[in-house]
C-alpha cells in the first residue's frame, strides 16, 4: 500500500467531492488563493474557480451562518473554521442554526454541510489554538462529529461527511497533519459511525480517537512485550459513535480504558464509560479508565504542554492499572 | 413593476395586511385562552412592512425572518392551516408542531424560518443568496429583522461580506423603536444608512405604516439586488401595538407614545386610499369576510388535530433517520 500525507488526503477529498458534484463549494478565511493556514485547501482554487472556492473575511459567525442558508438553498458548502478555538465565534449558527433546523422546521429539509477544523495541541499554540472541543458538537442533538486519525480515514470520512444531509463537525488533529499512513489503492468513503479495529487483542480493549490512535497503538506494543494484549479501537465517529463495535470488544476483554487528547471531565470517554457501565457492568473485570490532558487550558512553554497533553505512557499506565486490577467485591 | 400601483395591486397589499392583522387578532386570543404556550411575538401595527416587501418578491426567493416572523410567513405565502396549527402546536403544523411561533418555517417558498436568535437571519439570508449566485438563479434573499438587532455584531460581518461578494440580498430593517423593553435610544448609537454608506451599501428609508410607499421602496430595492447591483438596505419606521410578547403589560411605555403609535393604523391607511379610489366599502367588508373564515377554519382544524408524534419527532433529529444518544 502506498502513504499518503494526511492533509494531502483532506485535499483529495475536497478535490474528488468538487468533481463529483457541482453544488459542493468551499469557502473560509484563507482558503481560497493562499490555500489554507494548513494548507489543506491548496490548488482547489486553481481547479474549480473563484465561484466555488472562496476566500471569507473573518467573519465566523457569517461563515457558518451563510454555510447553514447555503445548505437550506441547495449548495453543500464545505467551510473550515481556521482552529477549533474560533469554532466559540460560530457556535450559534452551528448549535442553535444548523443542528435544529430540520428538526424544528419539521423534517422540511436537511442542511448538508461540513464544517472542517482542526484541533489539538503538540505545536506549541497556547491556550486558544489548542483546544479539542469536539464533545462540545457531540453533546448537541443534530450535529455529527467525526475525527479521523489516519489518510485512509481521512479522505473516508470527508467524502462521507460532505455526501451526509446532516450537519457535520470534522475535526483535523494539527499535528497529524503531515504525517505519512498506508492508503489502499483506491480510496474509498468510510461511513460515519463505524469504528475500525486497529490491532486485536484478548486483555484489554483501548478505546481512542485522533492522535489518540497513534498513542494507543504504540502503547500497546509496549505492553505486548510485558504479555499485555491490548486490543485497539478507532472511533473515528464521536457522534454517532459504534457502540457495538466498543460493546463487543468489552465483552470479550473485560477491560477498557479510552483515551483522547481532549481533557477527561465530562468528555467523549466520560459519555463512553457510562454507556458500557449500563450495558456492560458485569462483563467489566476492572474500573473503567480514562487518559486525557491535563484539565487546565493548552500551556504554550514546550516543558508544559508536554506534561499536560497526553502520551502513549499514560495509556500504559491505565492499561496497567486495569490489568492489575483486584476485587475487592465479596463473591455473592 | 414599475409606475403607481394599480387597484387590484393596492387591494391584494390589503389583504395581505388584514390577513396579518386578524391572524394575530386571533393569536392574541388564542394565546389568552390558554391554547398555545410559549412565547408569542405579535407584529400588529408593523403588517404593511411584511405585505409591502413580500409582494414584491417571487416564490423562490428567500426570506430569513425574525422572532416577531407571522407576517413574513403569511406574507410569503405559508398557508393559514399549517400556520395555526403549527403554533397550537399541532402535527399538522408546517413544522409538525416542533417549532411553533418563533420557527414557522416553508422551504417550499423559500421561507428560511422565524428565528428565535436574534440577529440569527441576517448569515442565514446571506447563504440563501450566495446560494442562488453560485447556481446562477434569478433569485434575491431578504433578511429581516428589527432595530434592537443592529446591535448585534452579525451585521457588520454581512454587511461586509454582502458586498465583498456582491450578493442579491436585502436587509430590511423594522424600526418599530423598541427592543424587548428598551427604546432605541438606549441600544443603537448609529444610523443603519451610515452604517451602509460605511460599506458602500446604498439604502432607503420608507414609512412602514404606508403599505404603497413600503411596496414602492420594496420595489426600487428588489429590482436593484435582482439586478446583481449587490445587496441594499430598506429601513422602515413602524410600531409595537403589542407588548413585547403576549401577557407583557408594556408599562415601561408611555401612554401618550402608544396612544400615538396606535393612532397610525396602516389597514385604516390603506382603506382610505382605496375609498379614494372609489373601491366600495362592501369589497373591503367581503376581504375581511374571507379572511376571518380562512382563519376560523384554520382554528377550527388545529383544535381537532391530533398532538405531534413523538417518535417522528426523535426520527427527524438527523435526516439519515438513525437515533442516537
Ligand atoms: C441572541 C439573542 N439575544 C437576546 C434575545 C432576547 N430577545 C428577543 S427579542 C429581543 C429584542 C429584539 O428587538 P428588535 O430586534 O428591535 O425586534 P422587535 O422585537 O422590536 O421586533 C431580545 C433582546 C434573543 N432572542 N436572542
Ligand atoms: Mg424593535
Amino acid at each position: 500500500m502506498p502513504d499518503m500525507i494526511f492533509r494531502q488526503a483532506i485535499n483529495s477529498a475536497l478535490a474528488d467531492a468538487m468533481s463529483a458534484d457541482a453544488d459542493v463549494v468551499c469557502f473560509g478565511e484563507d482558503v481560497a488563493a493562499p490555500g489554507g493556514a494548513f494548507a489543506v485547501t491548496r490548488g482547489l482554487l486553481a481547479k474549480f474557480g473563484p465561484e466555488r472556492v472562496r476566500d471569507t473575511p473573518i467573519s465566523e459567525n457569517a461563515i457558518a451562518g451563510a454555510a447553514v442558508g447555503a445548505a437550506l438553498s441547495g449548495l453543500r458548502p464545505v467551510v473550515e473554521i481556521m482552529f477549533m478555538d474560533f469554532m466559540t465565534l460560530a457556535m450559534d449558527a452551528l448549535v442553535n442554526q444548523a443542528a435544529k433546523a430540520r428538526f424544528m422546521f419539521g423534517g422540511q429539509c436537511s442542511v448538508p454541510m461540513v464544517v472542517r477544523t482542526p484541533h489539538g495541541g503538540g505545536l506549541n499554540a497556547g491556550p486558544q489554538h489548542s483546544q479539542c472541543l469536539e464533545a462540545w458538537f457531540a453533546h448537541v442533538p443534530g450535529l455529527k462529529v467525526v475525527v479521523p486519525s489516519n489518510a485512509a480515514d481521512a479522505y473516508g470520512l470527508l467524502r462521507a461527511a460532505i455526501i451526509d444531509p446532516d450537519p457535520v463537525i470534522y475535526v483535523e488533529n494539527k499535528a497529524l497533519y503531515s504525517a505519512k499512513s498506508p492508503v489502499p489503492e483506491t480510496l474509498a468513503i468510510v461511513p460515519i459511525g463505524s469504528a475500525a479495529t486497529m490491532r486485536p487483542g484478548r486483555d484489554v480493549t483501548v478505546v481512542a480517537y485522533g492522535i489518540a490512535v497513534r498513542q494507543a497503538l504504540a502503547a500497546a506494543q509496549t505492553l505486548a512485550a510485558e504479555g499485555v494484549e491490548a486490543e485497539v479501537i478507532d472511533l473515528r465517529s464521536i457522534q454517532p459513535w459504534d457502540r457495538q463495535a466498543v460493546l463487543d470488544s468489552v465483552r470479550r476483554t473485560g477491560r477498557l480504558v479510552i483515551a483522547h487528547e481532549a481533557v477527561t471531565a465530562f468528555g467523549v470517554g466520560a459519555e463512553i464509560a457510562a454507556w458500557v457501565g449500563e450495558q456492560a457492568f458485569d462483563s467489566l473485570r476492572a474500573p473503567i479508565g480514562r487518559v486525557g490532558s491535563a484539565f487546565m487550558p493548552t500551556p504554550f512553554a514546550k516543558s508544559l504542554e508536554r506534561h499536560c497533553v497526553p502520551a502513549d505512557t499514560h495509556v500504559v499506565a491505565a492499561v496497567r492499572c486495569a490489568v492489575a486490577y483486584k476485587s475487592s467485591r465479596s463473591p455473592s | 413593476m414599475s409606475g403607481p400601483i394599480d387597484d387590484q395591486g393596492l387591494l391584494r397589499l390589503y389583504e395581505s395586511m388584514v390577513l396579518i392583522r386578524r391572524a394575530e387578532e386571533r393569536l392574541s386570543r388564542l394565546f389568552a385562552g390558554g391554547e398555545i404556550p410559549g412565547f408569542v411575538h405579535l407584529s400588529l401595527g408593523q403588517e404593511a412592512v411584511p405585505a409591502g416587501v413580500c409582494a414584491v418578491l417571487e416564490h423562490a426567493d428567500s426570506v430569513a425572518s425574525t422572532h416577531r416572523g407571522h407576517g413574513h410567513a403569511l406574507a410569503k405565502g405559508v398557508r393559514v392551516e399549517g400556520f395555526f396549527a403549527e403554533i397550537m402546536g399541532r402535527a399538522g403544523g408546517v413544522c409538525k408542531g416542533r417549532g411553533g411561533s418563533m420557527h414557522v418555517a416553508d422551504m417550499s417558498i423559500g421561507m428560511l424560518g422565524a428565528n428565535g436568535i436574534v440577529g440569527g437571519g441576517y448569515s442565514l439570508a446571506l447563504g440563501a443568496a450566495f446560494a442562488h449566485q453560485v447556481k446562477k438563479r434569478p433569485n434575491i434573499a431578504v433578511t429581516f429583522f428589527g432595530d434592537g438587532a443592529m446591535a448585534e455584531g452579525a451585521l457588520h460581518e454581512c454587511l461586509n461580506l454582502a458586498v465583498l461578494w456582491k450578493l442579491p440580498l436585502l436587509f430590511v430593517c423594522e424600526n418599530n423603536g423598541w427592543s424587548e423593553f428598551s427604546p432605541v435610544s438606549r441600544q443603537f448609537a448609529a444610523r443603519l444608512s451610515d452604517l451602509g454608506e460605511a460599506f458602500g451599501i446604498g439604502s432607503e428609508h420608507a414609512d412602514g405604516t404606508d403599505v404603497e410607499a413600503v411596496f414602492a421602496a420594496a420595489t426600487r430595492c428588489v429590482a436593484r439586488v435582482r439586478s446583481g447591483a449587490g445587496p441594499y438596505i430598506l429601513e422602515c419606521r413602524t410600531n409595537r401595538w403589542h407588548g413585547h410578547f403576549e401577557g407583557d403589560p408594556q408599562k415601561y411605555r408611555e401612554a401618550s407614545e402608544l396612544a400615538a403609535a396606535r393612532g397610525e393604523d396602516p389597514l385604516v391607511v390603506t382603506a382610505g386610499r382605496l375609498a379614494a379610489r372609489g373601491i366600495v366599502e362592501a369589497t373591503l367588508a367581503d376581504v375581511d369576510a374571507r379572511v376571518v373564515a380562512r382563519i376560523d377554519a384554520a382554528v377550527e382544524a388545529a383544535r381537532a388535530d391530533a398532538e405531534p408524534d413523538v417518535a417522528a419527532a426523535f426520527a427527524d433529529v438527523y435526516a439519515t433517520g438513525e437515533i442516537h444518544a
